[in-house]
């Protein structure tokens, strides 16, 4: 059972407590129900479904934010074998919000990076509730330049809410740390492949994510700012946060119908927090299919298709007639 | 010529009765009245108490670039409304009203010029456009000025000004902080100069991508400049920010910049960084000489370089 229930899941919630409800009578009666039973279990996969396909946003921002979804490191422990963790970024500190390492996935030794949440307050200190300073963007970017001197391809996992907002990160330049990434990731002669896995929220996941292929999860979502935010801004009330989720077109499906991302990995029926055996199978094979066609590629030809890639986002239109205030240009 | 950025400094509302409208404003550094002409005939720096007022990209140019010699850049790109976007106002409105109210196309201008001697590429924002966020446009414009730096071997300036990425255009502008980044990174590459002026304020998306990779970074006295806004930062952390927080002094001592420039200086700044960054003969202005040619991989999609 997932720790807590999100609200549009109170319907299957319900029908599985009546389940629970008619096994006991079953039982303590010694009345066979089977017939009934496996009616109930029918209709509660039947509403999962019914839910599960009619998403919206903002549900989606929620599964994204669920509690017991799984976080890099339970992908890291169920995808990958003999992970060895590198700490720090030899300047400050080492920032345990974002984690990375050596590891191996099936026969390939990678480098593994995410951002990771804890689960409870000791948890969630400690990991400042995934929300990195600019010491983890620069420890990745070490680790991603330990990765590209021994050739190993780097993956990246993101799940944050967004870079951390304090006087510190500022004081230390969290900008310049996620700016840095976003430079040298481009020129990272080794393959890059960025998941994302929960939340991306905006520049603090874009920090470490420029790379060859960006896979997303089903019920994951990748947006420019907190649906909270921007309903804060347009909105004027964080209240409207379920029309600001909408508008944005933050879910795996519009970022594909968008070209943003290249692959949407399916999740269990449910969310990825109902079966993380399954979700993490899932993922490896995807990672690894990836992992596998972009070892192919020459570097150079792999950086010229990464800049490439990155190139191309962009939605405008040409106005041929000049601009009123062209004749000041002259002048200028 | 439109002089001012946004509403923020419009004449001041207590005394307007007594002052011809538009003629005097309230200088948000010493309060005092000051006659606006004065101002505008200078480069938007108070008289008194020398507060660095916004200014336009027409003014910015004027103030930095030989006289004829900008031509400008892509003016003929504008804005998509790609997400149809409705929130309490359509982007398409937004839009319209921010293109009526500076005469501007998007936030930024493009273009090649000369300061001195040197040829450069050169981008201005305008915080008076849509708080000069960075959407596919300006994100585009930018790539594509750093890319003709790269191209023509010149270096390339961008004076900043932005409160970050454009929400209107969701994921495409957070993407455009890695498209500029990663222009940057092979003009870089070529071994040419970047350099960026930090004007107030610049933050976020434009902050955590171009802004902040200048070879040399100045900013203007008085100017915002960081990640989060102190809002946010309040909002979240519960702490207090420390006075002075963000501003030009702030972050020069923190190391994010390498100098603090008066507006009357700049131009005579980057000449002087110029010469060293293009290695020009010392001692002299020269003729703009064409740096040492070195191979650039990058010759477009899906070209292998050798
Ligand atoms: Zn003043």
């Amino acid at each position: 059972m997932p720790p807590y229930t999100l609200p549009f899941e109170k319907p299957i919630q319900e029908l599985e407590r009546r389940l629970q409800d008619l096994r006991a009578f079953s039982e303590s009666q010694n009345i066979d129900v089977s017939l009934e039973l496996s009616e109930l279990e029918k209709k509660i996969a039947e509403t999962r479904r019914n839910i599960y396909t009619r998403l919206t946003a903002w549900d989606k921002v929620q599964i994204a934010r669920h509690t017991g979804r799984p976080y890099t490191l339970d992908y890291i422990s169920e995808c990958f074998t003999d992970f060895v963790e590198l700490h720090g970024d030899r300047a400050f500190m080492d920032d345990r919000a974002i984690v990375g390492g050596f590891a191996t996935l099936d026969t390939e030794r990678v480098m593994v990076i995410g951002t990771q949440k804890g689960r409870d307050v000791r948890s969630n200190v400690e990991r400042n509730f995934g929300m990195a300073y600019p010491e983890g963007y620069r420890k990745a970017m070490r680790l991603m330049r330990t990765a590209a001197k021994f050739r190993l391809p780097v993956l990246t996992f993101i799940d944050t809410a967004g870079a951390y907002p304090g006087v510190g990160g500022e004081e230390r330049h969290i900008a310049e740390a996620i700016a840095v990434n976003l430079r040298d990731m481009s020129l990272l002669p080794v393959p890059v492949v960025v998941t994302v896995i929960g939340e991306g929220g905006s520049g603090g996941a874009l920090g470490i994510g420029v790379g060859d292929r960006i896979l997303i999860l089903e019920h994951a979502y990748y947006s420019v700012i907190s649906p909270e935010g921007c309903a804060a801004i347009l909105w004027k009330d964080r209240a409207f946060a379920n029309k600001a989720a909408e508008a944005l077109k933050l879910t795996a499906t519009d970022l594909l119908k968008a070209g943003l991302v290249d692959e949407i990995v399916p999740e269990p029926l449910g969310g990825a927090h109902t079966d993380l055996k399954a979700m993490a199978a899932t993922l490896k094979q995807r990672l690894l299919g990836s992992l596998r066609e972009l070892k192919l590629v020459p570097p150079d030809l792999l950086l010229e298709r990464r800049y490439a890639k990155f190139r191309a986002f962009g939605v405008f239109e040409h106005e041929p007639s000049p601009p009123p205030d062209a004749a000041a240009q002259g002048q200028a | 010529m439109r002089l001012f950025g946004g509403k923020k400094y419009s004449t001041i509302k207590v005394r307007k009765k007594d002052l011809p409208a538009g003629l005097w404003v309230k200088c948000p550094g010493c309060a005092e009245i000051v006659y606006k002409h004065e101002i505008e005939s200078g480069v938007g720096v108070c008289p008194k108490c020398r507060h660095h007022f916004q200014i336009g990209w027409q003014a910015r140019l004027a103030s930095l670039v030989e006289q004829g010699t900008f031509e400008e850049i892509d003016a003929d790109l504008v804005s998509a409304d790609p997400l149809d976007f409705k929130g309490q106002s359509t982007y398409v409105s937004k839009m319209q009203d921010a293109r009526r109210k500076t005469g501007m196309r998007d936030a930024v201008v493009c273009g090649l010029a000369a300061i001195g001697p040197v040829r450069v590429a050169i981008g201005v924002m305008d915080f008076a456009f849509m708080g000069g966020s960075m959407g596919s446009v300006v994100g585009e414009k930018v790539t594509r000025l750093v890319e003709r730096g790269t191209r023509d071997r010149l270096p390339v300036i961008v004076i900043c000004s932005s409160g970050g990425a454009r929400m209107y255009e969701g994921m495409l502008s957070l993407m455009q902080m890695a498209k500029t980044s990663a222009a940057v990174a092979r003009h870089s590459r070529a071994g040419l100069p970047f350099i960026t002026v930090l004007t107030h304020p610049t933050t976020a998306g434009v902050m955590a991508s171009y802004a902040s990779l200048g070879d040399v970074i100045i900013a203007e006295p008085g100017a915002l400049i960081g990640f989060a806004g102190p809002r946010v930062i309040r909002e979240t952390t519960r702490e207090e920010v420390p006075p002075g927080f963000q501003r030009s002094d702030f972050v020069l001592k923190h190391g994010l910049v390498d100098m603090i420039v008066p507006r009357p200086e700049l131009k005579p700044t980057l000449l002087r960084l110029l010469g060293y960054m293009c290695n020009l003969p010392a001692g002299q202005t020269p003729a703009p000489a064409p740096v040492e040619a070195q191979p650039d991989s990058y010759a477009g999609p899906g070209h292998v370089s050798s």
